[in-house]
């Protein structure tokens, strides 16, 4: 066989399995969105779920999903930011740093599942926090901590060192440089990753079926006062997620409609994580654009 | 000769275990430009970066001797590296401009140590870009990102960010190696224009140019200062026999 040849059907097998890739991804996304689009409707995305009769809306779940999101993040985000800066910045090549990598590592494979035990034995059990949405953030954070960590890392990595030496020859502190020259360069990816953080995060039903709980409480959206019991914004209430409340539904669903609120539910999950990940690629472009001035 | 406002006194420099600088001793004359030339590998740009201790950044590398700034050695453990590169400032190769406006990169330096009247930071930059010779080229686009110039304009803008810093010295490493002929032209003016106010220290690969626009060469090989004198002499009758082979192009 010539090389020409070779080429031609190397290409081909190559075209073949990215079609195949593709495939597989607007099947499952065309069949998701074909079977649960219909049943997304405005009443659907804001009343509450009903256990037994049909007509059940989503609303508190999809509330509780952004909640304990924002949560997460705001717990996770200046964790692995500093714990980001200080292995691309300041960590030595030495045996203490490769030891903080590997646990990274490990970290970040840990199935969800066994996040979520964890999660239920120390702070639902243990720290007597309950099913509530706290357990619950605290509980992503951990899922959700090594991920960011490597991504702020490696955006950091990703900032050339002249920039660095540009900021220390101009009579900046080392500190100075990290904040103000390296990090703001390597915001753009910082912000992508958060964006692809949540996404996951707020897919994620494992790891708070035994953390945030299955139930949802009938929440008072005109209260406020975050203390109080029925308050969305009470963070040690328990709190039904999307993805848990699909999980629930499929599992042990009695409502006459489970199907059609689990086609929905699924529909919606899915389109808030493409939301997302189109969302990220275009925040860190205009981040980019915004801060290097550029058109 | 005008006075030396910053001297090496026979500085030793080791990468771990491997010496690179072999007892450099040398005087920097206050307001005029030192070229360092020598092939490849002969310790240059090594030693320039020990004048404001960026040689630092590498943790192998370890420093003997002393490097004084009017009569202070830089290399003593009270000396603040923040405050030595105000007044030492550094221009690098590859043109660094932040991905920031031309605008920001000009003030950077001024705004982080503290200053903030806006019309001072206007004039700095008007006063820095003009110094660095890029004032036409940018005056109209000062709000546009530094990376959208070509290099030539880049370097110049990196020069004009050190200058917005008033530092005494600087110096400056094979700034003109990465552009082509015209950008150099144009950085080699701007050095020119800017030397009755600084001291500069350029390392070039370019022979040219180090006897276009310096008052003393330095001649390095393999780690040695070989020789050092006023640049028409030493490009008229060079004293060393390595000078003259080294300038005539029989190697490096």
């Amino acid at each position: 066989m010539n090389a020409k040849r070779v080429d031609k059907i190397a290409t081909a097998v190559i075209y073949l399995l990215v079609g195949i890739v593709i495939l597989i991804l607007v099947a499952l996304l065309g069949f998701i969105l074909i079977t649960g689009l219909p049943h997304v409707t405005w009443s659907f995305l804001t009343s509450p779920a009903s256990a037994f009769n049909a007509g059940g809306g989503i609303g508190d779940q999809l509330f509780n999903s952004f909640y304990l999101l924002f949560l997460t993040l705001l717990i996770s985000f200046p964790i692995s930011l500093g714990a980001g800066i200080y292995l691309a910045e300041y960590a030595k090549k030495n045996r203490v740093t490769e030891a903080i990598r590997i646990t990274i590592e490990v970290l970040s494979s840990l199935p969800s599942v066994v996040v979520g035990l964890f999660g239920f034995l120390l702070f639902v059990v243990q720290f007597k926090l309950g099913f509530s949405i706290i357990s619950g953030a605290i509980a992503l954070t951990f899922f959700n901590l090594p991920l960011l960590t490597r991504n702020i890392e490696n955006s950091l990595n990703g900032v050339s060192n002249l920039q660095r030496e540009a900021g220390l020859s101009l009579g900046l502190s080392r500190w100075k440089t990290v904040t103000k020259v390296v990090v703001p360069a390597a915001l753009p990816g910082i912000i992508t990753g958060i964006i692809l953080s949540a996404g996951r995060v707020f897919g994620e039903a494992a790891a708070l079926i035994f953390t945030a709980g299955q139930s949802a409480p009938v929440l008072n959206y005109a209260n406020w006062n975050p203390f109080s019991g029925d308050s969305p914004l009470n963070i040690f209430r328990p709190a039904e997620t999307l993805a848990v409340h699909i999980w629930k539904i499929n599992t042990e669903g009695i409502m006459p409609d489970a199907s059609q609120v689990s086609a929905g539910a699924s529909a919606v999950l899915i389109i808030a994580v493409l939301v997302f990940n189109l969302g990220a690629r275009w925040a860190g472009n205009y981040v980019y654009r915004r801060i290097t001035a550029s058109k | 000769m005008a006075k030396d406002i910053i001297t090496a006194e026979n500085v030793h420099l080791y990468y771990g275990q491997k010496e690179a600088l072999h007892g450099i001793s040398l005087g920097f004359p206050e307001k005029e430009i030192t070229a360092l030339i020598g092939p490849s590998g002969s310790g240059k740009s090594t030693f320039i970066r020990t004048l404001n201790r960026m040689s630092d950044l590498n943790p192998e590398v370890t420093v003997t001797g002393a490097i004084r700034l009017d009569g202070e050695d830089i290399y003593s453990p009270k000396t603040d590296t923040v405050e030595l590169r105000k007044r030492v400032g550094m221009v690098f190769q590859q043109p660094n401009p932040f991905p920031f406006s031309v605008y920001d990169n000009v003030t950077y330096g001024l705004r982080l140590s503290g200053i903030k009247d806006k019309a001072l930071l206007d004039q700095r930059v008007e006063e820095s870009l003009k110094q660095a010779a890029v004032w036409d080229e940018t005056k109209d686009h000062l709000k546009e990102n530094a990376l959208s110039f070509s290099g030539g304009q880049q370097q110049r803008i990196c020069i004009a960010r050190v200058l917005a810093v008033q530092p005494e010295i600087i110096l400056l490493d094979e700034p003109t190696s990465a552009l082509d002929p015209v950008s150099s032209a144009k950085v080699e003016d701007s050095l020119l224009a800017i030397k009755d106010q600084f001291t500069i220290a350029v390392v070039t690969h370019n022979m040219q140019q180090a006897s276009r626009i310096s008052d003393q060469t330095a001649f390095f090989l393999d780690g040695n200062l070989v020789e050092f004198s006023k640049t028409v002499d030493m490009f008229t009758h060079p004293e060393k026999q390595e000078t003259s082979d080294y300038l005539n192009g029989k190697f490096g």
